[in-house]
């Protein structure tokens, strides 16, 4: 009963490092996916006195992503019954042009000012409106969520660890007198530490499995996917292929590490 | 005879360099049985764990089985402890396995076939007369039964020597003098070396012995 309580101890540490990794990943995802969402609404308008170029403004920008003129248009036609034609033909004539910026990723708040800038010192280019204000305050606000979230992952890793090197020396008394006694009739280290890896990685492969089904849970309920569908992004709770890999890949790393270095500090006592 | 253990000059100190065998000198013929005495704390145990290699000579030279143990590597050490059995006071059985798979447990280590380990196990427990509690554990034994059950351990791999600290301190009468018939039958029937660590030498002993004590540091010889 006591080596179960044991055993449950180390699958428990496990399943908490690897759910707190899988939230982590949920949120980073969410991010992502999020700055994406971002990046796709987000453009600078720029206003020029000619016509500009896409080619040549993408040469000349990397961070640019497409060029496309906004037609004054709209705002003319409201106007067709206050004007008459002539005044009309020398408002179109004497309209800079408009141009909607669309950037390869959700920038950050210097790449916009160092591209304003640039923009700006473009002969052809009267004004440029970035935004900034709205910009900086969500960009800043997901930066904060973040970090937030990789305190909080890395503050649970850290403890969780912690007790797992707990539950390891207990495992070490445990087997201490049983790898003491094989060594007296001359087994090898690793005869000896047999079973100090089969525990490993039953637990690593358990504590994978519960997370699995507690994911499985997780996405049955569909708890999220409202939450989701209203910030209008989609975000894949648990890649059954890529995540399940990185969990066993995490978890037996970490129990046969520990595990091998129980055996590297085991002293004989006999 | 075969010298199976030869000392010479042997000191041991454990770290604190507290001298416990000063320059002692003995040999061991194969097949012979002997016992170690001396007061509590002289040394015997001591001697004992540095014919099994938990403790390396300070001084001097020590074989084993031809094996010089002071300089020892873990491989050949391992090697060497394949063909020596030893028995504690305390048995050292391992309590999470049955009987069965703690007396088959040198075989395991030497590589032993399953189907060879097992009618080998079948037959020393037999002769220790524990066959039917095979399945069982030891906390479910007594002392004495647990003792027999370190005695098949010891014998199961046919070792050439038998190492043994105090086999009989936690027995009752009965108990201890199974044990030593044991001991006497492997020394007599199976030309086993024995080396048996002791306060008091049993009166019924059969079989010819030697009998080494140490007394502040030195072992001699008694006759």
């Amino acid at each position: 009963m006591k080596s179960l309580k044991n055993h449950f101890s180390l699958i428990a540490a496990l399943f908490t490092i690897l759910f707190t990794l899988q939230i982590y990943q949920i949120l980073n995802r969410t991010i992502t996916s999020y700055e994406e969402s971002l990046r796709a609404n987000y453009s600078i308008v720029v206003i020029a006195n000619s016509a500009l170029e896409e080619a040549a403004v993408k040469s000349q920008f990397s961070l640019v992503r497409s060029l496309e003129e906004i037609s004054p248009e709209n705002v003319i036609n409201r106007l067709e019954k206050e004007m008459d034609k002539t005044s009309l033909g020398l408002l179109r004539a004497s309209l800079p042009k408009f141009y909607r910026l669309s950037l390869e990723h959700y920038p950050q708040p210097e790449e916009v000012d160092i591209l304003r800038t640039q923009l700006e010192n473009m002969k052809q280019i009267k004004r440029v409106e970035s935004f900034s204000k709205t910009h900086d305050q969500i960009y800043k606000l997901l930066l904060l969520y973040k970090g937030i979230t990789q305190v909080f992952a890395f503050a649970v890793f850290v403890v969780t660890l912690l007790l797992i090197v707990k539950e390891m020396r207990i495992w070490q008394f445990q087997h201490a007198e049983r790898m003491n006694i094989m060594a007296l009739f001359g087994a090898p280290v690793m005869l000896r530490s047999a079973v100090l890896f089969r525990l490993a990685i039953i637990d690593a492969i358990l504590a994978v499995l519960f997370v699995l089904a507690a994911f499985g849970v997780i996405i049955g309920a569909g708890w999220a996917e409202p939450y989701f569908n209203e910030i209008n992004i989609h975000v894949t709770l648990f890649d059954y292929a890529k995540d399940t890999f990185l969990h066993f890949a995490i978890a037996l790393s970490l129990s046969v590490f520990l595990a091998l270095m129980l055996i590297v500090n085991h002293k004989e006592e006999i | 005879m075969d010298k199976v253990i030869t000392a010479t000059d042997l000191t041991l100190a454990y770290n604190n360099n507290e001298t416990i065998i000063n320059q002692g000198n003995f040999s061991i013929n194969s097949g012979e049985f002997v016992f170690i005495t001396g007061a509590s704390g002289s040394g015997k145990s001591t001697l004992l764990k540095s014919l099994y290699g938990a403790i390396a000579p300070k001084h001097g030279e020590l074989a084993v089985g031809g094996v010089l143990m002071n300089e020892i590597t873990n491989k050949k050490l391992n090697l060497l402890r394949r063909h020596v059995g030893i028995v504690f006071q305390d048995y050292k059985l391992i309590k999470e396995w049955t009987i069965e798979k703690n007396v088959m447990l040198p075989l395991i280590i030497s590589g032993y076939a399953k189907d060879v380990s097992e009618v080998q196990v079948q037959k020393l427990l037999t002769h220790v007369k524990l066959n039917h509690q095979m399945g069982k554990y030891p906390l479910e034994l007594s002392g004495g039964e647990q003792q027999r059950v370190a005695m098949a351990r010891a014998l199961a791999h046919n070792p050439i020597i038998i190492l043994a600290d105090e086999p009989t301190g936690n027995l009752d009468d009965y108990s201890a003098q199974v044990i030593w018939n044991l001991l006497e039958g492997a020394c007599t029937q199976l030309n086993t070396t024995i080396v048996v660590v002791t306060h008091h030498i049993p009166e019924t002993m059969k079989v010819e012995y030697k009998h080494l004590h140490i007394e502040y540091g030195s072992i001699y010889e008694v006759s």
